[in-house]
């Protein structure tokens, strides 16, 4: 029997990029196929291509022995084969039935719409699958987790049988983690075969029946998930030895560096993001503030630097009232910000480097007199900074917006690390980094720790906030529901507190260092 | 301590609520005071305002209402006070019910006021209430049509003038009205689908691409209307089409008169609102509509022709603006004039957004622009305190009072704007 999909000499140009060359895939019914690689690899290409998003330069695509040629989605789904995208593609104001039925629609006398019919069918599959849902609810008033499923729902409606996921865990909970892992067994049990692309490796061990690797968009080999280890892997999708793990010694917090009382922020609509938060972030340790996404971080990081407007409560730095204070006014009391939104907030794309990279002092000496601006000492300084944090770019007259967006997070990280700072506000530091930018970013990160500064650490990774904090806050709807020893607690522990689940009672279980250390290779 | 917070806050936007409450409440009591001098006070006590239902020429005649004027808006402005008092104690939750009893009690006192010492005929007023409606109405339906699939349009003036234009010439020259209406039809389509190659095609900025259609329209016009129509009147008159009373409906006293006794180009217009609210959000193409509004990419994971739908919907969109362009001409004087849109399209879109892309909440506001737009007309025959060219800008005023207040409220659909670019 063949494979039920086989990609053969798959390559796909870009221009002055070869995205795909020559992949060679192949995927049997009722597996379960890991793809794993760094971002930048060429997965997300090879899955477009697969999908008929994009049309491959060379190659070929065999669906059950039979070459197919695809034009567009719709000849993907007509194969069965459907896909879960990174960025969900679901409509925020369209129940979960007209989401699902959109594109193959049921039709009742002749023209009108028949939403009772697809809530029925979405209702069925509900059950049969175990993929909770009511149809009859907005996308919007639905959670991260709840809304995947949708998605996958909709591929299921469209009796897609291979089933692509493209980063599915990169918005989830833990918890939520493990029950799309439940639903994912569940359908390979059903005879389903699945392809679930991403680049953490415990997931890959977890879930899959087989690994393949892309690096630069080349296969650079297989392997069998009974018998690898995070380590080869890693080694694989790099091409170098990494070191998974954060290497840093026990903090020595000093005085207060960040204080927040009773911080009340709204959000875009006015509701209330962050509910009367307050904590103090101590020089030379790291506050991590750990939550599934939209709890409330966002506009707390926001706050704090002066980028929104703060309903009530207080904030200090260094004993200085802030809570009014414009950004420019914060940044000079020597605080960084790494912001969550590295294009919108953090760059201008179209400035070249050499400007981004003196973003927060191009008005100051050395790099200004007056309102004339010393374009000399801009010049040296970027290209010091280039070759200090190792900015991978032509040259620094290249604009911002044409580095891969690891650069593009160094060029940041190379601003405001480069003066004097007391404070660091780094939100989403690593977010679609691959695991050698994220190795060279929390180096630098438990380095200012340890050069005595101040470090809040948004994120929304639970890896990340483990290995480099000190101390752990868990938001949930905009208030800290508990502050942890990072020491003292488990992933498990932060999982069900960020799900909102909190009893006082219960302690976690504390884990000796070591066992901390294992837990620090799932960075990758 | 965290619930400590939480009261905190709560008492905090409360605060908010209550003081917003009372400067809404204070200016409603003073706007009622000052209604009571000016309207109540001020007017002699023997003067009558008189409210007729009946035209001349109706075979029902209803009686007249003769009403004391000082002391029909004593009641009135009383009214608006303890309405404004009201709020000041309980809070209305209801800014609609708010907003439109306000509205109500304003213009009424306003109205029996301009009228003393004269009458109006209200069914009149409604009447033409309802046909000034239907440029504005039909127009909103074009950009809700358009605007629904993500492309703004604000070429809707453009389309409307160029269709005025062409229906008129056509009109006078074959000598029938429907393929005058047609061809006009056909004009808005043309000027759409420039719009829509500009804006899906190239990938132009779409206010760009919507304001440069309404110079060229204006020019182009303009142009041809100093060539040819001045110096050959006899192709600048179409004629007009004819009211087609509907059968026993049209004889009911005052809704009759209103609803039933138009041309059929009302009827349409009413017919298309129906129609447009039916597509958008009952049939496939509708939903599909919607969804590249929203979501283009989605869509198109879906295998739903992005390009398609919006090229389709533009272009759609441009019949209907034409349609209301037509009825400025066919519909109502039979002539060109130039610069006749005067706006409309532009009120047409505030109509639009007033009533939150919706068909029939799109038709509310271009009922109330539309009686504006009447009132403005009555008025200006009634009295001579106030300067004519002030009564001309009342639906101008009215629009941007109306996209003030509601700007904020509404939710434009969330692609809008946004060139969709493949991969």
């Amino acid at each position: 029997m063949p494979p039920i999909l086989e990609l053969r000499g798959i390559t796909k140009r870009f221009p002055g990029v070869l995205a795909n060359d020559h992949i060679d895939l192949t995927l049997n019914q009722g597996e379960i196929h890991a793809l794993l690689g760094e971002n930048g690899a060429g997965k997300s290409t090879l899955m477009n291509v697969l999908y008929g998003l994009y049309h491959p330069d060379e190659g070929e695509i065999l669906v059950r022995g039979n070459p197919i040629r695809m034009t567009g989605p719709r000849d993907a789904i007509a194969q069965g084969i459907g896909m879960v995208h990174q960025h969900f593609m679901l409509i925020p104001v369209f129940t979960v039935t007209e989401n699902v039925m959109l594109g193959d629609e049921s039709i009742t006398n002749g023209v009108v719409l028949d939403r009772k019919k697809v809530a029925r069918e979405i209702r069925e599959l509900s059950t049969k699958y175990g993929l909770e849902v009511n149809p009859d609810l907005y996308i919007k008033d639905l959670s991260v987790g709840v809304q995947q499923r949708v998605e996958i729902i909709k591929l299921l409606y469209r009796k897609a049988d291979i089933l692509i996921l493209d980063e599915p865990t990169a918005v989830l909970t833990p918890q939520e983690a493990d029950d799309l892992f439940q639903v994912l067994r569940n359908l390979k049990a059903r005879g389903n075969s699945i392809i679930f692309i991403t680049h953490k490796l415990r997931e890959v061990l977890e879930l899959a029946d087989r690994i393949t690797v892309l690096r630069l968009g080349k296969v650079v080999g297989s392997a069998d998930p009974q018998s690898a280890t995070s380590a080869e892997l890693a080694r694989m999708m790099v091409g170098r030895s990494v070191i998974l793990s954060v290497d840093k010694e026990p903090a020595q917090p000093k005085a207060v560096t960040l204080a927040v009382q009773d911080l009340v922020v709204r959000d875009e609509r006015q509701n209330i993001a962050v509910n009367g938060v307050s904590f103090q972030v101590h020089a030379g340790e790291v506050l991590g503030i750990a939550g599934v996404q939209g709890n409330g971080q966002t506009e707390l990081a926001q706050a704090l630097t002066g980028l929104r407007k703060v309903e009530s409560g207080q904030v200090t730095i260094l004993g200085e009232d802030t809570t009014h204070a414009n950004p420019r006014k914060i940044s000079e009391l020597r605080v960084a910000h790494v912001p969550e939104d590295r294009q919108a907030d953090g760059l201008v794309l179209n400035f070249p480097v050499e400007d981004n990279l003196v973003l927060n002092e191009y008005y100051r000496p050395p790099f200004a007199k007056g309102i004339v601006m010393n374009f000399d000492a801009i010049q040296t300084a970027a290209e010091e900074r280039v070759r200090e944090f190792d900015v991978r770019t032509p040259s620094i007259f290249v604009n911002a917006g044409n580095l891969s967006g690891g650069n593009q997070q160094k060029v940041i990280v190379a601003r405001e690390f480069s003066r004097d700072i007391a404070l660091l506000i780094a939100s989403q530091p690593t977010r679609g980094l691959d695991v050698g930018s994220i190795e060279y970013i929390h180096k630098r990160i438990i380095e200012k720790r340890d050069a005595g500064v101040a470090v809040l650490l948004v994120s929304n990774e639970l890896d990340e906030i483990m290995s480099l904090s000190d101390r752990v806050a868990v938001m949930f709807k905009g208030e800290i529901i508990d502050t942890v020893n990072a020491a003292e607690t488990t992933k498990e522990a932060l999982g069900l507190l960020m799900a909102g689940v909190h009893e006082p009672g219960a302690s976690p279980q504390p884990q000796t260092p070591n066992a901390q250390a294992e837990t620090l290779d799932e960075i990758a | 301590m965290f619930g400590m917070v939480a009261t905190s806050v709560a008492h905090k936007t409360a605060d908010f609520a209550q003081r917003r409450r009372w400067i809404v409440g204070g200016v409603i009591v003073v706007v009622g005071l000052l209604a009571l001098w000016f309207f109540a006070i001020q007017v002699p006590a023997d003067e009558l305002s008189k409210y007729r239902f009946s035209g001349g020429g109706d075979a029902v005649q209803l009686p007249v209402v003769e009403l004391p004027t000082a002391a029909t808006n004593w009641i009135l402005s009383l009214l608006l006070i303890g309405f404004g008092v009201y709020h000041l104690v309980r809070g209305l939750t209801n800014s609609a019910v708010l907003f439109g009893v306000i509205a109500f009690l304003l213009l009424a006192i306003f109205l029996t006021w301009s009228i003393r010492g004269a009458s109006l005929n209200l069914t009149g007023l409604m009447e033409s209430t309802l046909i000034r409606s239907i440029p504005f109405l039909l127009g909103a339906l074009s950009g809700i049509m358009c605007e629904r699939s993500g492309i703004i349009n604000i070429a809707i003036e453009g389309m409307m003038l160029t269709a005025a234009f062409v229906s008129v010439i056509v009109g006078a020259l074959t000598g029938n009205l429907w393929i005058a209406l047609v061809a006009g039809v056909l004009s808005g389509a043309l000027i759409a689908g420039v719009h829509a190659v500009f804006s899906i095609q190239f990938k132009v900025d779409q206010i760009i691409s919507g304001t440069v259609i309404n110079i060229f329209a204006v020019g182009l016009t303009n142009f041809l209307n100093l060539r040819w129509l001045t110096t050959n009147q006899e192709l600048n008159n179409s004629g007009v089409f004819a009211k087609v009373p509907i059968p026993f409906l049209a004889d009911i006293p005052v809704l009759g008169t209103i609803l039933f006794n138009q041309i059929a180009l009302v009827y349409i217009a009413l017919i298309l609102m129906f129609a447009v609210n039916f597509l958008l959000y009952k049939t496939r193409w509708g939903l599909r509509t919607r969804a590249v509004g929203e979501h283009p990419k989605a869509a198109d994971t879906l295998g739903v022709n992005v390009f398609k739908i919006r090229y389709v919907n533009v272009i759609l969109a441009g019949m209907l603006a034409a349609l209301g362009g037509a009825f400025l001409t066919l519909g109502s004087v039979g002539r060109f004039d130039k610069l006749m849109t005067n706006g409309r399209g532009f009120i047409a879109l505030a109509a639009m957004i007033f009533g939150n892309w919706n068909p029939f909440g799109s038709f509310g506001a271009s009922l109330l622009f539309g009686f504006m737009d009447s009132l403005q007309l009555k008025l200006q025959i009634l009295t001579s305190v106030i300067p004519s060219e002030i009564l001309l800008m009342a639906p101008y005023l009215a629009t941007m009072i109306v996209l003030a207040g509601v700007v904020g409220r509404v939710r434009p659909p969330a692609a809008e704007g946004i060139p969709y670019e493949k991969q």
